[in-house]
């Protein structure tokens, strides 16, 4: 039954597709792509202006469709107008929309709403470290697969008795076959050798114990790959003493949600991490460890690293590669210098200041920009 | 009218002396001791050495807790560990083994339902001589142990899809906030945070904070803080001088209880102590049993050793548990005879004779 069932998953997805089997929209409007862009709160609207400025010097491509979504209105008009939009476009750059946890559990998550919707049940976020940027560790290159639509941010709660309140954790074999299916085959093509699963399983025996046995029967199917698996809490151990012992993990939505944020803390802060969230034919680009950054809002000391390479990525997955390497080069070469590092990196460079120089980086490498 | 003035000013004084004379009544204070499977038995041996070297006013009385079935099939600890620990209200205890398919749950899950261990604490402190990446690390992790993601609830909906429900009580949640707080008070700690994600989890955490909130009205001494776990996660690994003491539900509470144990050198060497309703508490070492190294004459006292000084302190033992850590992180920073996982390849019984013959020295 297992075999089949692996087998039937990788029939439905047919072969000749790209890396991430997500069909790319099609270039429209002469070769010019349209991507929706949600700005979010806090550091998102000035982040995301960033990238269009940059896109706009290096000439790329790509139109933005700017969707603006209110975090503060009641009704949901606003999320689903962005929905639309991105079903529309077929992909999306965006910011973290704000959710205020004073509110009644009716107002969900925006976040969390259009993930669902849309069924992005990858997220993808590859953490590297970068010469240049003085952490604890180094030499750490773990990409993390997180579940992104289950487990427990089925916002699913209620109150039976007053003063106790249940909230579910689902599990479905499906979405866990799906998930670790996406891992095998994105650690495949990626030439990584190891596969960690990271459950709870010896305590939620029936639902982590399905997860780790979805992703056991998946791993037959590779068999170049090493799978193994390792329980939550050793794992954040491990990661915090020797995080250069991993190389793939996968793992369901709340440990996801933990591990990336750790492992962006070991490459340097949530400034320099892109996120990217994959499902069958929507893709969202956003930053990794999803920062709303309201306390350093509008004051050009946010590091637009994280969104300029979450671009990147969004470049890479539109077919645009050579625009995608120019500019990330240039933002690595940036990053590496230290004197321009922002606040978040120990340094007192502004993210304006950060952009031009990556702005000049590409000028001065590159053929494809706009004579100012 | 003098007398009546007399009383009311001895009465507080009378109370303290009851309170503190059922600590000394008779001089000397019995703890269960439970030594454990694997390299159990022998840290317990070097913890008892130790405690002997310092004259610690403590006598041991050994319990086995290898779960049997009592009547009706429900599986229990032993009767005379249960009436020991009850009588004695202390408990220090070495690694137990969790059998993967015995049968019977989890030791440890059995130990918490019995004397309703509520609260988890682990204090983590940077020892200085066992170098790691972070130094300066002083925060103390308070997890609620009894409820929430842990509660064992779990269901098969249909086939394939599996439900594992987290519940949290209104009850438990006040109970964790208030000794959290009065950890905090009587430990001289400036600030409490709540550890949460209700943003996600509306209802459940949203719950576990409000009553946080609530207990921090009466605690105006103490700074009250909320932060996601996905920002203490980031912070933590970045600059982990920013915590003081942190307050959670069950699972995140394993998950950074573990972080933070990792930050100060793993669990050979973090304490741990439950505390449970009735004034019980167990102190233990959270390490596993390691059966490798077991009867080899390897393993490492350290963490045993740290909670039985947290035990120590708890039963108002101060000079005594501070004797005791002195001469251990003294040993440790000497780096003359340490065990193998400290870096250093003494045996066991060296480790504990060289702390032994420290402690005999600060005398």
């Amino acid at each position: 039954m297992s075999i089949r069932s692996v087998r039937s998953l990788s029939r439905a997805l047919k072969p000749g597709l790209d890396a991430r089997h997500i069909r790319p929209p099609p270039a429209r409007y002469g070769g010019r792509h349209t991507v929706t862009l949600i700005p979010g709160d806090g550091i998102g609207p000035e982040l995301v202006s960033h990238v269009s400025e940059l896109f706009r010097f290096c000439c790329v491509p790509v139109d933005f469709e700017v969707v603006a979504v209110d975090s503060t209105m009641d009704s949901e008009d606003d999320i689903n107008n962005a929905i639309m939009a991105i079903r529309r476009n077929g992909v999306a750059l965006k910011g973290n929309i704000e959710t205020n946890h004073n509110l009644p559990p009716s107002f969900k998550s925006r976040n969390n709403l259009l993930r669902t919707t849309l069924d992005l049940y990858a997220n993808v976020m590859h953490c590297r470290s970068v010469p240049g940027v003085r952490t604890r560790h180094k030499n750490i290159d773990i990409m993390i697969i997180r579940e992104n639509t289950e487990g427990e941010y089925s916002s699913l709660e209620h109150e039976n008795v007053p003063g106790v309140v249940e909230c579910l954790k689902i599990i479905t074999r499906t979405k866990s076959l799906r998930i670790a299916d996406f891992a095998f085959r994105t650690a495949r093509e990626k030439g990584r050798s190891r596969v960690t699963a990271v459950h709870k399983a010896n305590i939620m025996k029936l639902a982590d114990g399905l997860f780790l046995e979805c992703c056991k029967e998946v791993a037959s199917g590779y068999p170049e790959i090493n799978f193994d698996s390792m329980i939550v809490d050793n794992t954040t151990m491990q990661l915090v003493s020797r995080p250069q012992q991993f190389d793939v993990m996968v793992m369901p939505n709340l440990y996801g949600n933990v591990v990336s944020n750790v492992c962006a803390g070991l490459v340097g802060g949530p400034g320099l991490v892109p996120g990217a969230n994959f499902g069958e034919d929507y893709a969202v680009f956003e930053t990794g460890t999803r920062n709303t950054g309201k306390s350093i809002a509008n004051r050009n000391t946010a590091n637009p690293t994280a969104m300029l390479l979450a671009s990147c990525l969004l470049l890479d997955h539109l077919k645009l590669h050579a625009y995608a390497s120019m500019i990330r080069r240039a933002i690595l070469s940036t990053v590496t210098e230290t004197g321009l590092h922002t606040a978040d990196l120990g340094g007192r460079g502004s993210t304006s200041e950060v952009v031009q120089s990556i702005m000049n980086a590409i000028q001065s490498t590159g053929p494809l920009t706009l004579k100012t | 009218m003098s007398s009546n003035v007399w009383r009311s000013m001895l009465s507080p004084v009378i109370r303290a002396v009851k309170r503190s004379s059922s600590s000394f009544s008779r001089g000397i204070q019995t703890v269960t001791l439970i030594p454990g499977d694997g390299i159990g038995p022998e840290i317990s041996c070097a913890v008892m050495k130790i405690f002997e070297a310092a004259k610690a006013p403590i006598a041991w009385e050994e319990r086995n807790v290898t779960a049997i079935k009592g009547p009706g099939g429900k599986w229990m600890i032993p009767p005379d560990a249960k009436e020991s620990m009850d009588r004695n209200k202390i408990g220090l205890k070495g690694p137990l083994k969790t059998p993967i398919a015995a049968g019977h749950p989890s030791m440890n899950l059995l130990l918490r339902k019995t004397f309703d261990l509520y609260a988890n604490v682990r204090p983590c402190v940077s020892i200085e001589g066992y170098k790691t990446p972070y130094t300066d690390v002083n925060l103390v992790t308070i997890r609620e142990n009894t409820e929430g993601e842990y509660s064992g609830i779990e269901h098969v909906i249909v086939d394939g899809v599996v439900q594992s429900i987290k519940l949290i009580t209104e009850d438990a949640s006040r109970r964790i906030a208030e000794y959290a707080f009065e950890y905090a008070r009587n430990n001289q700690r400036n600030s409490v945070t709540a550890v949460h994600k209700a943003n996600i989890m509306r209802m459940s955490d949203g719950l576990f904070l409000r009553k946080c909130r609530e207990v921090a009205e009466n605690f105006k001494d103490i700074k009250f803080t909320e932060m996601y776990l996905d920002t203490v996660c980031l912070n933590m690994v970045q600059d982990p001088t920013q915590f003081d003491v942190l307050v959670m539900p069950n699972l995140y509470g394993d998950i950074l209880s573990d972080l933070c144990a990792g930050l100060i050198g793993g669990l050979g060497v973090t304490p741990s102590g439950n505390i449970g309703a009735n004034g019980v508490a167990i102190f233990e070492s959270v390490h596993g049993t390691a059966p490798d190294i077991a009867g080899l004459d390897m393993a490492n006292p350290t963490a045993l050793l740290l909670s039985a000084v947290m035990m120590l302190r708890h039963m108002g033992l101060h000079a005594h548990g501070q004797k005791i850590q002195t001469a251990c992180f003294d040993t440790i920073r000497d780096k003359k005879v340490l065990t193998k996982d400290l870096g250093g390849n003494s045996k066991c019984s060296e480790f504990t004779a060289e702390i032994c013959r420290r402690v005999q020295d600060l005398e």
